[in-house]
């Protein structure tokens, strides 16, 4: 074996999403939590693509191709609204746009 | 120790410092910085496994334009310094080892899940070879044509509703 | 010994690095001052001529300015970030020169084989895109970092012009991709050998002229030259996004601004204009001494111009120069190098030429408005990179069916 085992790729991909799950739940500046979304996004691609390899098949590069596009369509609106929440409320802090009436 | 370990180990570290970072940094526009940090990390590991278009598309995307985007976005809502929040005792002294125990529980069930796979499989990375843009692109334009105009009218229908959501009203 | 034997591609790279640095710092600086000469010259004026003969001293007097000045950061500035931007906007500008190859084959140093490029990466076109896709950052965290108004909105400005001409520097780079069929640099430069009618060299510039004019006029709105320079221009917004910077962290935005030319137009070169190919025909074989014929000339002429024209030490140094020129133009002679300057000779000229060209557009055309600049950039630039791409896949289906 010259490689790099598969299961390296695979702690790591479980460490990064852990710790995009960790910065979600504990941080509370809106685009932090969107960053850490982000993060776990990368958690996944990189979990996709060691697999696609290891197996030899290419279904798992075409699934990051998309999982990239869709992060970018999914930043692109989360971050306008992100715009409208702290134009209308005037504060990034999650624990100020928790209810429904402003 | 063989040098694609090495360098795997230290951009992994990279990267996992880069996430660290991302957590714990007190202004908005350290997290993108570390997150930007992170994304090339693991672009590099994408090109220590072969797949040097999929590296590519993840700093050219990923790295150079949606997170441009976040540093727009915070730049222009001056997004000030994450204020500590009033927790409760019990989230610190219980939150923590939760955690750790997540992440090492996720850890624990990847690593076991590779060596299920048979032993020629485990170590994929170097060992086929590099991927051809060729190869990878017919797979894409063939096998999967229809989810690839679908995610193309996903994209007007993002920049649509970006537009619409973030303009001014008159 | 043992070492460089053992480590030789270790050692070669470093040499290579080395020397690529050498020639690119060096060159940064005398393009600025081939750029106020040309300007100075198109507004009927004659530019630097204090400072050493024709003033080709002023580099090293402005670079010796700018490690004087007293170094400020302004109050309340992010102090990571204000000192990071410019370390990114330089590093990554000279970064993207590694891949580019200035030669053909192989050459040897220090014993071992190696090609003229410090790294050959079969996809060296995407990340050539994606690492001037980084570059956008240093602008952007240098407005942000300074903390005061008009680096911010200059910063913002600036890179979202940027962005918005990258996409288009990309799509018309695409027709080349297609007709070449591969990511490669080596790949591109070898699909434009060949002549037409025999003797029109099979450049990517003829077919693709669209996509050349295109791609041109997208680099300089990427590289922030004039006419599209209002985010840095000095009647607005006093500078931009370097207002607060002083001493040498503004060189390092104003040297990677003259990098970013330098790679963009080797880049075309490779793309558009065949790189390391000559455009006389192989079977001339008195063309392989015109680098040697060019640097003799040259050297009479700075020997000419010294005797006759200067006085003081200029007198001196100018002669001395001429002959150090007609020596190396003699060395090229040689048999061993005249094959490996052929390659560098011809993609260093056609460099020359586009950096000129820029030049000549900033002294030449009136700034745009920054509205105009982003109307341009996405209704005109956009469409008609979009229709280049379109019109080049269907010719070349159609040629190749």
């Amino acid at each position: 074996m010259n490689g790099i085992p598969l299961s390296y790729f695979l702690v790591l991909s479980a460490i990064l999403f852990g710790l995009g799950v960790l910065g979600f739940i504990f941080k509370r500046n809106i685009i932090t939590i969107f960053m850490c979304i982000e993060l776990m996004l990368n958690a996944v691609n990189l979990a996709f693509i060691a697999f696609s390899r290891a197996l030899g098949q290419f279904d798992g590069l075409v699934f990051v191709f998309f999982v990239i596009v869709v992060a970018a369509a999914e930043a692109a609106v989360g971050l306008a609204i992100v715009l409208l929440i702290s134009r209308n409320r005037r504060s990034l802090n999650i624990e100020n746009v928790d209810e429904m009436k402003s | 120790m063989t040098l694609p370990i090495l360098l795997f180990f230290v951009f992994a570290g990279i990267a996992v410092g880069g996430a660290l970072s991302l957590i714990f940094a007190r202004e908005p526009i350290h997290s993108a910085l570390a997150l930007i940090l992170v994304m090339v990390a693991l672009a590099v590991l994408y090109l220590l496994m072969g797949a040097g278009f999929i590296s590519a598309v993840q700093i050219i995307v990923y790295a150079g334009a949606i997170m441009v985007l976040f540093v727009f976005v915070i730049m222009l809502l001056n997004a000030g310094v994450e204020n500590r929040t009033q927790h409760s005792i019990m989230a610190r002294w219980l939150g923590i080892p939760l955690a750790v125990f997540l992440i090492g529980d996720l850890a624990y069930w990847m690593a076991r899940g590779a060596h299920a796979l048979p032993l020629a499989e485990r170590s994929g990375s170097l060992a086929a070879g590099p991927v051809s843009t060729q190869d990878l692109s017919l797979h894409l334009f063939q096998s999967y044509l229809f989810p690839f105009e679908i995610t193309s009218i996903l994209i007007l229908i993002a920049v649509l509703g970006a537009v619409v959501l973030a303009r001014r009203e008159p | 010994m043992e070492f460089v034997s053992h480590h030789a591609i270790l050692v070669v790279s470093v040499v290579k690095i080395a020397v690529l640095l050498f020639i690119v710092l060096t060159a940064l600086a005398y393009l600025t001052w081939f750029e106020r000469k040309v300007v100075a010259h198109i507004q009927s004026r004659l530019g630097p001529v204090f400072t050493g003969p024709h003033g080709l001293l002023q580099p090293l007097a402005d670079g010796l300015k700018f490690m004087f000045k007293e170094d400020v950061t302004p109050p309340g500035a992010d102090r990571f970030v204000y000192v990071l931007a410019p370390l990114l906007s330089f590093s990554l500008a000279i970064t993207a020169l590694a891949l580019i190859p200035f030669g053909p084959g192989t050459i040897s140093i220090l014993g071992q084989q190696t090609p003229l490029a410090i790294a050959h990466v079969s996809l060296g076109l995407l990340f050539l895109f994606a690492i001037t896709s980084i570059g956008v950052y240093g602008v952007a965290l240098a407005g942000w970092s300074s903390n005061s108004k008009y680096p911010l909105l200059g910063g913002l400005r600036s890179s979202a012009q940027m962005i918005s001409y990258e996409v288009s520097l990309t799509l018309s780079v695409v027709g080349v991709l297609l007709m070449a069929g591969s990511f490669d640099f080596d790949s591109i430069i070898q699909s434009q050998s060949g002549r037409w009618l025999g003797f029109i060299p099979r450049w990517n510039l003829i077919p693709q002229i669209v996509g050349f004019l295109c791609y041109f006029t997208a680099a300089l709105a990427e590289t922030n030259r004039a006419p599209f320079d209002l985010p840095e221009a000095e009647s607005e917004l006093v500078a931009g996004f370097h207002t607060e910077y002083s001493s040498f962290k503004f060189a390092m935005f104003f040297m990677a601004e003259y990098a970013n030319m330098i790679t963009v137009s080797c880049l075309a070169t490779v793309l558009f204009l065949g790189g390391w190919l000559s455009p006389l025909s192989s079977s001339w074989h008195w063309a392989w001494y015109l680098p040697s014929l060019l640097l003799i000339l040259g050297g009479l002429a700075t020997i000419v111009d010294g005797i006759w024209k200067m006085r003081g030490l200029a007198r001196v140094i100018l002669p001395f120069m001429g002959v150090v020129l007609i020596a190396v133009g003699l060395l090229c002679t040689r048999p061993g190098v005249i094959g490996v300057v052929q390659g560098p000779f011809w993609f260093l000229l056609k460099v020359f030429f586009l950096l000129f060209f820029y030049v000549w557009a900033r002294g030449t055309l009136p700034r745009l408005r920054y509205d105009q600049l982003m109307d341009f950039g996405w209704k005109l630039l956009l469409p008609v990179a979009l229709a280049n791409l379109v019109i080049t896949s269907l010719v070349v289906l159609l040629v190749n069916r």
